[in-house]
Order: C-alpha cells, then sequence, then structure tokens
C-alpha cells in the first residue's frame, strides 16, 4: 500500500531535524511525552531518541493498557482462574503479568492446572465459549478505547446469541481522565502530547482537544511510522517555539476529527463511565468503563462477585513512577539487573508494549 | 498488546470481511465500519476493523512533508 510505506522511509528526516533544531534554539529543553504502547515501541525500534537534539527528551507516559492494570487486580483474575470449570481467556500480553508476587502469572497458573487459553480478538473467545457449553469462559476485556468498541460488539453479539457461559471481565480503560489526572499531579512536568492514532481513530482527534483547551499544552495526533512521529514532534515543538499550544492533527489518514460514530454508539450502547484504578496513577473518577445493568449477565465482576484485594506492589519495582513518566527505565536499580524480559519484575518488562520492554530491546 | 494492521476488504459477509494483508488473509468484523465496500483499507485491530483509511488524506499527508522539505 502506497502511502504507508511512505511513512516508512521519509526521505526527508535531515530537513525535519533541521527545522526541529531551529525551533528548540528558541524553546529550550522540551519534554514530550507519548501516551501509547505502539507509540511507545515505534519510538524505540525506530531510533528517533537518538537522532533528536539532546534538549529534546521523550516520555513513555500510561499507555500500555497491561502496564496499568495494577496488580490487585491480576490478584483477582489469579484467583478465578483457580475456580473449576473456568476458562480465562485473554489477549496474549496478559498472560504473562505477575500479580503482587514476582512469577506468578496466569502463564505460570495454567502449569499448575489453571484454565487459561490465549485469544487474538474477544470473538475468538466467544467462539470458544459456543463450542464448550460446559465450561465458564471469562474473557479478559483491556485495553483502551481502541479495544471498547469490539468488546463491546462481542458482548451484543453474545447477549443476542444467548450464550449464557461467557462473560466479560472489563478492564478496560478511558484516556482522558488519566491524562488529566497525570497533568494535575505535582510532579507533571511535560510540555506536550504526542495523542494516540488508534485511540483517536474511535474518539476523534477531538477528544484531545482538552489539551490546549483546558492546560494550554500542545498536542499532535499522529500515526507510528518514523515519518509520522517526527513530523509530530516538529508540530509540537514549533507550537512550543509560537507559544501557541493547539491539538493538530499528523494521522489524517485515519483519524477524523470527530472520530468513528458507529463504535462511540456501540460503547454507549453496553458501557457507562465508571471510577477505575490505574498502576501508578491510582483510582481516577470516570477512566474506566462499567459493563450496562441491561448487560449483567455477560458481567464477569457480577457473575462471580469479584472484588480486588487491597493494593499491594511487587517489592523493588518501579513501574508506578515508570508509568508517570517520571522515571525512564534504565532508573529503575531493577533494570537490566534483576529485571529482563525473560525474568521479568514488573507488568513494564512483561508487555510488548511495556517502556522497559522497549527500553531493554533497543536502548 | 494488540498490533493494528492495515488491511484491505476483499468480499463482504454481513458484519465479517475477509480481509488481506501481505498475502495473509483473514476473517475480520466490520461492526462499526460505516458503508464498507471491497477494495477499502481498513485498520484492524484485535479482530475488528476500527476506521476506514483514506487514501485522499494519506496522499495529502505526503504532500505535507514534501511541503516542508521544498520549503528549506
Ligand atoms: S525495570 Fe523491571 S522492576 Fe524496574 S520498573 Fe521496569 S519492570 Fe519494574
Amino acid at each position: 500500500m502506497l502511502y504507508n510505506s511512505y511513512f516508512k522511509n521519509p526521505k526527508d528526516v535531515p530537513l525535519l531535524l533541521e527545522k526541529i533544531e531551529k525551533y528548540t534554539e528558541q524553546t529550550g529543553p522540551v519534554r514530550l511525552m507519548e501516551i501509547c504502547g505502539t507509540h511507545t515501541m515505534a519510538i524505540a525500534r525506530s531510533g528517533i531518541r537518538s537522532i533528536l537534539p539532546d534538549n529534546v527528551q521523550l516520555l513513555s507516559g500510561p499507555g500500555c493498557p497491561v502496564c496499568v492494570t495494577p496488580a490487585n487486580m491480576i490478584d483477582m483474575i489469579l484467583d478465578l482462574s483457580q475456580r473449576p470449570g473456568v476458562l480465562i481467556t485473554s489477549y496474549g500480553d496478559l498472560l504473562r503479568v505477575p500479580g503482587s508476587a514476582q512469577g506468578d502469572c496466569l502463564l505460570a497458573r495454567r502449569a499448575g492446572g489453571g484454565k487459561v487459553e490465549s485469544v487474538y480478538s474477544p470473538m475468538d473467545a466467544l467462539k470458544i465459549a459456543e463450542e464448550h457449553p460446559e465450561t465458564e469462559v471469562v474473557f479478559l476485556g483491556v485495553g483502551f478505547e481502541t479495544t471498547a468498541p469490539g468488546t463491546a460488539a462481542c458482548i451484543l453479539e453474545a447477549a443476542s446469541r444467548k450464550l449464557n457461559n461467557f462473560s466479560v471481565l472489563c478492564l478496560l480503560k478511558r484516556t482522558e481522565p488519566a491524562i488529566r489526572s497525570l497533568i494535575e499531579s505535582d510532579d507533571f512536568a511535560v510540555n506536550g502530547f504526542l495523542c494516540p492514532g488508534h485511540v483517536a481513530a474511535i474518539i476523534g482527534a477531538d477528544g484531545f482537544s482538552f489539551l490546549p483547551d483546558d492546560y494550554r499544552l500542545p498536542g499532535v495526533v499522529s500515526g507510528f511510522e518514523p515519518g509520522d512521529l517526527l513530523y509530530s514532534i516538529l508540530e509540537l515543538i514549533e507550537m512550543l517555539a509560537h507559544g501557541i499550544p493547539e491539538l493538530k492533527n499528523e494521522y489524517t489518514r485515519l483519524v477524523r476529527q470527530s472520530g468513528n460514530p458507529a463504535a462511540l454508539a456501540l460503547m454507549e450502547q453496553v458501557f457507562c463511565p465508571a471510577p477505575s484504578d490505574w498502576r501508578g496513577l491510582g483510582l481516577i473518577e470516570d477512566s474506566g468503563y462499567a459493563i450496562r445493568e441491561q448487560y449483567a449477565p455477560w458481567d464477569a465482576v457480577k457473575k462471580f462477585s469479584l472484588a480486588p484485594a487491597g493494593e499491594k506492589e511487587i517489592p523493588g519495582c518501579r513501574c508506578a513512577q515508570v508509568i508517570r513518566g517520571v522515571l525512564r527505565p534504565a532508573e529503575c536499580p531493577l533494570f537490566k539487573k534483576l529485571c529482563s524480559p525473560d525474568n521479568p519484575v514488573g507488568p513494564c518488562m512483561v508487555s510488548g508494549e511495556g517502556a522497559c520492554a522497549a527500553a531493554y530491546q533497543y536502548e | 498488546m494488540c498490533l493494528a494492521m492495515p488491511m484491505k476488504i476483499n468480499k463482504i459477509d454481513g458484519s465479517l470481511a475477509q480481509c488481506e494483508a501481505g498475502g495473509l488473509t483473514q476473517d475480520i468484523r466490520i461492526d462499526f465500519i460505516t458503508d464498507p465496500q471491497p477494495g477499502d483499507y481498513v485498520m484492524v485491530h484485535a479482530g475488528f476493523a476500527i476506521e476506514k483509511m483514506s487514501e485522499k488524506e494519506a496522499l495529502e499527508n505526503m504532500e505535507l512533508l514534501e511541503e516542508i522539505k521544498n520549503a528549506l
């Protein structure tokens, strides 16, 4: 496909860099944050950090859905996996995330006899439920607004097929309340945001206009190719140099200004905003999605009367600070010593989109 | 967690579409794509098409990059 490959190999990188350098002479040191696991990986893989001027720092925020799921939620899921007749289905990444005890994850529980299956789509979990009517199939609905409409469609499908042995443990999160909470925290020190392109495909570029409107911070909705990222970084720094913060959309080949109305309608039908607990950020009002009462038979929380235990952190792990962009992975004392992708201590090293895994692999 | 991938729609059957990318064919849900047509490109995430990709906008994106180049 012609247009995607173009952004993979932008001939004009030196020219974009020249402009970035010129603007940073006016701005001084600049700290930019991305809030999407796919951006974290794309930035690390592209080597952009090493070609940017020294006074431009790129930080990873709470953009990896697996990483922001707190340890007590994982503990609750681990307990559920031990119940007789229950099969846990999940995107692969979550299977290796430890709860509050190092190494205790769904994969380890499977080795101990728990029933756990990795799936690519919630629809695959639904199919398993249909084929095994004697098994209670629980799908772990983790992710941000990008995954929410598919999860909603899956719940509607289960309802229309009257599939009584299927339910969703809804761990979905909303980006805006989390970013607001981060901005309003005491140690916040970021000058602009690279906004997540695939979240924006659903909620629209307008979903991030609160950045300039309420906080006078520039934001650019960005695609994922090196050309997209560099151009978006240039736009952020240009806005900072001119002192005019706006919300711009660089990813116009996918993202509409007001998002995908059909997807938003599906989410509205099935979910309502609810308080949600984030690793690193704590409990944030309206930052999650709960399944509406009407679909309670497919809500695993209600079906199995689930409640998370108190919050416990993994000893020594600094994921909470890494997720908030306060600490770079290399600044964690365990990084590359006791903690590696083969022997991960925290979720940021487990997840394919975690900041620690990205730094381990590429920096 | 789940990589998003652009795919091309080949055939449509209700809310399912047979999509293709890099020689790989897969059945993808298109529940929330407005007016999907064979030949359309969609961005696929966790088994669902999340939005159509616009060729016109892609070309404009490229022109923008060309402009910066020429301005320098
Ligand atoms: S390096 Fe390991 S222990 Fe340290 S913050 Fe990252 S995941 Fe946690």
